[in-house]
């Protein structure tokens, strides 16, 4: 049976792939254009800094990022540029902007997977307790646990996170994705990483955590009372296969809807817990790049976002038609 | 990101009653340094590049004066001291300086350092490409190298500001064969410097850290004490607060810590404060005014204004009692040209109202009289609060102020391209010479749309600027003392600024922390006589 959906999977890849070159350009110019009504450009912010400019050298500067031609002129070089999968180069941090989005991205992803494993997973099992014990005890501390989660604001839990486990424990580091200090390899290194990234990964996933066990919880409750749910239980199936097999197997496509949904703002999604643990991710850079008025960094961080997105999507479509038959792709 | 300002506020009024009961504030001078030891340093915000030859943005300064180095450097008072220049005179009609280089120094490439470079550098950056030096070596017409360790500069008038300013912020040596014939602005060693100072360029992982390594053949034998450096960018305020609590970090430069959170440091036996560190910036905060604008052309507004502003209050308030009031344009760490002898306006809401009366502002029924905006960048805490606090007391007369708090792009491109303001708070550095750092404030040529920092209030007085003009090339120390003077008189008179607060820039670290001497370029100190002490 899998073996005779390849050949549709990889026609449906070779589809919606072509349909992807015109959205990504089409966000392009929407980026572009919507970047241009912001006041201020990048030479204004480095003469701001600076303290003191003159005029002679911010025009000297305009002309050698380009930014003193018109509008038009410079729009044509982006689209062509992007055209031809270049980004660009950062003036500001003078570096070009792939190498810079490059050496961000593993923060971002270990942070972001692993938030987002944490969350999914500890939502799932929440969710089908809370739902194989609805409205009795156990329902309700855990909808107390995920509500509180939620509302707290994620940098304040992060500050109070490492206000405790950093500075009043010293058990793990407050900052940073690796201790700088040291050189090291294999193990030791992940060993390493992983204590860094326990504090954010736990703070970011508090925030997801809430949604995939309510998620959760409502499809179950919501199949519980099914047609199928019924039959399965009149053949005798066990309470366990019920929930697992039939009830949560149903229940995942939600969450996958939600997942897909939420990886897409997993360069977005984090600045606030990067900002708060100096973890080195894209979202932080984004948000830099913003204030500082670096578009040829944000249009390219943009850009690399929105072709995430769009592969993303087209995963999670193929992960619906492997979870639900009924699906076609 | 930052706490919301309600949070602050309660911290603040804890702050208060800490400062009150602190006593003098300890300092990092030591002796019997121990060698070893890297130093974990946070700063306020990742640079952006590391050549302060281009770029005068503070946080570059704070990195690249550890590897780049100036022809002096200055004292805990400001007196230059030697760096790369082992000497220096200055002719008796003020119009040469002749400086005697260092020998045996070399580049962190092996390349030797000469006179060479220092010509190369000053006319190629300095004099072209620096926003301060543009106007520090106008006056350098030609320039003399009789051997590889002299340089003698000739001047087309006296420049008796110079030698307050030329250390490895104001004007950092480059090496000419790295940088000659190159796009300057966008050379490769502005992000990876070769410098001929106390530590090495190593590494740059952009949005977590700067490694320096020890520069083992520096020209100061047995210096740098440190092994190395380590530059770590906490963006968040709170965290930089607890990466110094938890000995993460050792040194917190440049008021890197918000004045709300000092008062966790107030231990002697763990943290020491430095509060000269910045004395060389000489900065001051102030609210500035737009005279394009109807109420504000007229000076009887801008004084009643003044009159308004209770600066003891703010400096407690918003400050935390970190700095002094300031009294007028030139701070009063810049003690060889500061004056208090000016036009000063204490609180005084009835002399207030009467000059409002007499310029025509009568209060209507309800106490109001006009309507103001006030603009101020959103990216500092003390800027949005300092603007709160004029909002509240403009309100006692009658004015009532909008507040407008975009990001620092707009802000600047509304205050100084599009001139779209009318009251705007933020801070200058004065530097150590009214004639760099003041003087800009209130030139009529210095009226450029479009540059930041520049005289944006449009304020235009012909007799103030033929007495700067004299001032910045008046050779006689006594007279040009009094021509400084005047222009300070003249300035509080027509208050085309209010001058608020001097803050300092507060250094706080672990009492292991130590140095040899104190410097008030401190900020920019290259950290060659600094050390770690051994844990106790």
């Amino acid at each position: 049976m899998i073996q005779s959906r390849i050949p549709v999977v990889l026609k449906f890849l070779r589809r919606r792939l072509w349909q992807v070159a015109p959205v990504v350009l089409g966000i392009a110019l929407l980026n572009f254009l919507i970047l241009q009504l912001a006041p201020g450009d990048v030479v204004d912010v480095l003469a701001g800094e600076a303290g003191a400019a003159t005029p002679e050298y911010m025009a000297q500067l305009r002309a050698s990022f380009g930014l003193d031609k018109p509008v038009p002129a410079q729009l044509f070089y982006y689209l062509k540029n992007t055209a031809m999968l270049d980004l660009g180069f950062s003036f500001r941090q003078n570096m070009p902007v792939l190498q810079l989005i490059l050496e961000r991205l593993p923060a971002t992803l270990v942070l972001m997977v692993t938030a987002m494993s944490v969350a999914a997973a500890s939502g799932l099992v929440l969710g089908v307790i809370s739902a194989r014990c609805v409205h009795r005890a156990a329902d309700r501390v855990i909808s107390v646990f995920v509500l509180i989660a939620y509302a707290l604001p994620t940098f304040w839990l992060g500050l109070m996170a490492i206000v405790l486990f950093s500075a009043k424990l010293g058990w793990l580091p407050s900052s940073g994705m690796t201790d700088i200090s040291v050189e090291l390899t294999g193990l030791d290194y992940l060993l390493d990483v992983a204590k860094h990234a326990l504090l954010p990964a736990l703070t970011l996933a508090t925030f997801y955590l809430a949604v995939y066990t309510k998620l959760i919880r409502t499809a179950m409750l919501e199949y519980f009372g099914a047609d199928f749910i019924r039959t399965a239980r009149a053949k005798g199936a066990t309470e366990i296969r019920i929930t697992l097999f039939h009830a949560l197997r149903n229940a995942l496509l939600p969450l996958m809807t939600m997942l897909g949904l939420q990886l897409g703002s997993i360069l977005s999604g984090a600045v606030l817990v990067e900002s708060v643990f100096s973890w080195p991710g894209l979202g932080r850079l984004a948000f830099e790049s913003i204030l500082a008025r670096d578009f040829n960094l944000l249009l390219g961080i943009l850009l690399f976002s929105s072709v995430m997105v769009t592969v993303l999507n087209i995963c999670v479509d193929v992960v619906y038609a492997s979870l639900d038959p009924r699906i076609e792709l | 990101m930052r706490l919301p300002p309600r949070f602050l506020f309660f911290l603040n009024a804890a702050a208060i009653l800490a400062l009150t009961t602190a006593s003098a504030s300890a300092q990092t001078v030591g002796t019997n340094p121990t060698p070893g030891g890297v130093l974990n340093v946070s700063i306020l915000t990742e640079p952006v590049t590391l050549n302060s030859g281009i770029h005068t943005t503070m946080y570059i300064g704070e990195v690249a004066s550890k590897v780049q180095e100036g022809l002096i450097s200055f004292d805990a008072d400001l007196k230059p001291v030697p760096s790369l220049a082992t000497k220096w005179e200055v002719g008796p009609d003020g119009k040469t300086v002749a400086f005697d280089l260092r020998k045996s120094v070399k580049w962190h490439d092996g390349k030797d350092f000469t006179a060479a470079d220092v010509e190369f550098t000053l006319k190629e950056v300095w004099q072209k490409i620096h926003p301060f030096g543009k106007a520090a070596f106008a006056n350098v017409d030609s320039v003399e190298v009789p051997n590889p360790h002299r340089i003698v500069l000739h001047l087309s008038a006296p420049a008796p500001y110079l030698l307050n300013y030329i250390n490895a912020y104001g004007a950092p040596v480059l090496p000419k064969h790295l940088y000659e014939g190159t796009d300057i602005v966008n050379n490769p060693y502005n992000v990876k410097p070769i410098g001929t100072g106390p530590f090495i360029f190593k590494e740059w992982v952009k949005g977590s850290h700067i490694r320096l390594e020890k520069n083992p053949d520096y020209w100061r034998k047995g210096q740098p004490y440190l092994d190395g450096i380590l530059f770590r960018f906490i963006p968040d305020a709170a965290a930089r607060v607890v990466a110094l609590q938890s000995g993460e970090v050792d040194v917190s430069v440049g008021s890197a810590l918000p004045a709300t959170s000092l008062a966790q440091f107030q231990d002697e036996s763990r943290y020491s404060f430095n509060q000269i560190d910045g004395n060389y910036l000489a900065t001051i905060a102030f609210a500035q005014f737009n005279l394009n604008e109807k109420h504000l052309s007229d000076k009887r507004v801008r004084q009643a204004i003044a009159y308004a502003i209770d600066r003891e209050a703010l400096l407690k308030m918003v400050y935390l009692g970190y700095g002094k009031v300031a009294t007028g344009p030139v701070p009063s760490s810049v003690t060889k040209y500061y004056t208090p002898d000016t036009r000063q306006y204490p609180l005084d809401l009835k002399r207030a109202a009467q000059l409002l009366d007499e310029a025509g502002y009568k209060a209507d029924a309800g106490g109001k009289r006009f309507g103001l905006r006030l603009i101020t960048a959103a990216n500092q805490t003390q800027y949005t609060r300092t603007a709160e606090f004029i909002k509240q007391s403009l309100a006692r007369i009658g004015i009532e102020v909008e507040l407008q708090i975009p990001d620092y792009a707009t802000f600047l491109r509304r205050v100084f391209t599009d001139w779209d303001y009318d009251i705007y708070v933020s801070s200058m550095h004065r530097m150590p010479d009214p004639t760099l750092g003041v003087q800009r404030i209130f030139w009529t040529r210095n009226i450029r749309k479009g540059v930041p920092w520049t005289n944006s209030s449009g304020y235009s007085n012909p007799k103030l600027d033929a007495i700067m003009e004299q001032a910045a090339r008046e050779p006689d120390e006594t007279k040009r003392k009094a021509q400084i003077k005047e222009w300070q008189q003249i300035v509080q008179e027509d208050v085309p600024i209010l001058e608020l607060v001097e803050p300092v820039w507060i250094t706080v670290s672990t009492v292991r922390f130590k140095k040899l001497a104190l410097q008030g370029d401190g900020l920019f100190s290259s950290w060659a006589d600094a050390w770690l002490a051994p844990k106790k």
